[in-house]
């Protein structure tokens, strides 16, 4: 017979509850705002070829690298006019999902 | 006058067939903890109630060396049988012949036996244990599922499909399952994924064990895709020959009653519901103490426990139990709840099942995981099965109803028959603590004691509103019930509701949130 989980508090629109925390809730994963200086792999796979260096310019939808998933090759283009900073993988390298690829900086386009 | 050397052909091509696989594969099959085909039926049935059909069919398939393959059954044994009584249609696939894999042959013979359950209106059994598709058959293969998954569709909500798994059960093959009412899984024994551990590892590099993907426990406490875990497959047997004789043989007709009973007197309805309404209790002794023998048939026990759902009689007539659970998650509804809370009222409705929904809820789960998951969408599902349901719907509001989660227990403005309330409901649009927070902010945040301001006001609006006169002074409840009298209000609620008869606007079908 598996241990049953101690009562503990919950706060449901202000009053605390007393009862048994869920695993679902306890492992729940903490929110990441998204930061767009930084590339992840949206999916396990394969560095097949990275077409920048660091200290690069790039514009908005220049191809930065193929990430090799699912019998696809997937194109990651960048979102953004701004200077690579820093490539955190090499050609060849087998990634998961979530894994940093690259740090860039965004130029912001100055009104004239 | 038959020949004797006629009977004598049938007996011996019978015997090679109900071999199986053979020997030495029957042997394989034991030493995994799992029965055999054949042996699972008459262990599921009524004893000696067992007639089989197709028994000789052979496939024709040609390519890749079929041609030399003599599989017995096709590897899958279908007939028809009796559960306490109520004849049942049935098929298992023979794990022992060619890994139970699905040919066209073995998917004819198991829609052929579905196509016989619906025309006789019977219940239908489905015993998976299967290594897939079998791949020398190709395309065939891929028709015969097809077949399989139409008529499951074809059969939903006209008779009670169920699906029992007692070995893998994966790829394509896993949807026939997903696609029937009750789910019946083993521990260490059933295998559901669509995508197995080595294709897994070898295109995504995860590793993960087939129990830890696929097993029983997975799907009975994190996926929600199983209704009822066991840990041997006798326990499985009981408790489908226990549904069976609870449920309908098909939408035109009640479940059948047996003799009432009276609830367990150890079960206190009194003594259960704590004074302190931020404390716990656990809503299953609620429900046992009103249940004929006290016997609560609990559906889906370890998948979002924070609502119950389950079947039980009173006074002899089978309803579906639908309850806020106060001892997890402060009873809250959320993604996973909202699903399973909603899936079960749809099926109580498609099979002529009242429902009864004890309701202690304090709101929605705030967070983002649960916004980011679609709370909003799976919240809509149980407003829509609610209402959409046309048989009786009786409530009992115990505790908390607040705000939403009112409106969606079952409410008489979604169509609930009868709605009783306990003394110690409390129907308001959110709790003390919060209204103080909203309602009387500027009152507190101007007052020279800001805290002491706040508690009287608590003490206020919980004079004020938590409670359930309010909410009957509007005709909202029907009617303010003491604990003791909630067994006979409900007896009395199932008698009158008998014959419940109403009209929806014409249309196909609704479009509840998917």
């Amino acid at each position: 017979m598996k241990q049953e989980p101690e009562l503990e508090s919950l706060n449901i629109d202000f009053t605390l509850y007393k009862t048994r925390l869920s695993p679902k809730f306890r492992n729940r994963a903490a929110y990441k705002a998204p930061d767009s200086s930084k590339i992840l792999s949206f999916i396990s796979g394969t560095v097949l070829d990275i077409f920048v260096r660091e200290g690069q310019e790039v514009s908005k939808g220049d191809d930065l690298m193929i990430l090799e998933a699912m019998k696809m090759q997937n194109y990651l283009k960048s979102m953004h006019r701004g200077i690579i900073k820093k490539i955190c993988v090499c050609q060849g390298d087998k990634v998961t999902k979530g894994t940093l690829l690259l740090e860039m900086e965004q130029i912001h386009n100055t009104p004239s | 006058m038959v020949q004797k050397s006629k009977i004598k052909e049938l007996r011996e091509r019978k015997e090679k067939l109900l071999q199986g696989g053979g020997e030495q594969a029957n042997e394989k099959q034991k030493a995994l903890g799992k029965r055999t085909a054949r042996e699972r039926i008459m262990a599921l049935l009524d004893e000696g109630s067992f007639s089989e059909y197709d028994l000789f069919v052979e496939h024709d398939a040609r390519d890749f060396g079929m041609d030399k393959k003599i599989l017995p059954g096709d590897g899958v044994i279908i007939g028809t049988g009796t559960v306490f009584g109520a004849p049942v249609a049935i098929f298992a696939q023979d794990f022992t012949v060619a890994g139970g894999s699905l040919g066209l042959m073995h998917a004819r013979k198991i829609t052929k036996i579905m196509d016989h359950a619906l025309k006789m209106k019977m219940p239908l059994i489905g015993i998976n244990d299967s290594g897939g598709a079998r791949i020398q058959e190709g395309v065939n293969a891929l028709a015969g599922y097809g077949e399989i998954f139409f008529r499951n569709t074809l059969l939903s909500g006209v008779i009670p499909q169920i699906s029992v798994i007692l070995g893998p059960c994966a790829g394509g093959a896993v949807y026939s399952p997903a696609l029937t009412d009750f789910v019946f899984v083993v521990d260490n024994i059933s295998k559901m994924f669509i995508t197995g551990p080595e294709v897994i590892k070898a295109v995504l590099g995860e590793e993960i064990s087939m129990e830890y993907l696929g097993g029983a426990r997975v799907h009975s406490e994190i996926t929600g895709n199983a209704h009822f875990f066991s840990s041997s497959e006798e326990e499985c047997f009981s408790q489908i020959r226990k549904l069976i004789s609870l449920i309908p043989w098909h939408n035109g007709q009640k479940a059948k009653n047996a003799e009432p009973a009276e609830p367990d007197p150890a079960y206190d309805i009194e003594k259960i519901v704590p004074e302190d309404p931020t404390l716990p209790y656990d809503v299953k002794d609620i429900i046992k103490s009103v249940l004929d023998r006290s016997d609560f048939f609990e559906v889906m026990e370890n998948y979002a426990r924070n609502i119950v759902i389950g079947f039980g009689r009173i006074g002899g007539r089978t309803a579906g139990f639908v309850a806020n659970q106060p001892l997890e998650m402060a009873g809250v509804l959320d993604v996973d709840s909202s699903d399973k809370a909603a899936g079960f009222i749809r099926y109580c409705d498609a099979f002529n099942i009242p429902i009864i929904s004890f309701v202690d809820i304090p709101g929605y789960l705030p967070g983002i995981d649960q916004e980011h998951a679609g709370i909003i969408r799976h919240g809509a599902k149980v407003l829509y099965a609610y209402s959409e349901a046309t048989v009786p719907k009786i409530t009992v509001i115990l505790r908390k109803a607040y705000g939403g989660g009112y409106i969606a227990m079952s409410s008489r403005h979604l169509g609930a028959d009868f709605v009783f309330a306990w003394p110690t409901a409390e129907i308001a649009v959110m709790g003390p603590e919060g209204a103080a927070n909203i309602i009387f902010r500027k009152e507190i945040m101007s007052s020279d004691d800001p805290e002491g301001t706040r508690k009287q006001k608590i003490e206020e609006y919980k004079r004020m509103f938590a409670n359930p006169y309010v909410a009957a002074s509007k005709g909202y409840v029907d009617a303010i019930i003491e604990p003791l009298e909630t067994r006979r209000s409900l007896l009395h609620s199932l008698a009158v509701t008998e014959n419940k008869m109403i009209q929806v606007p014409a249309k196909k079908h609704g479009l509840p949130p998917f």
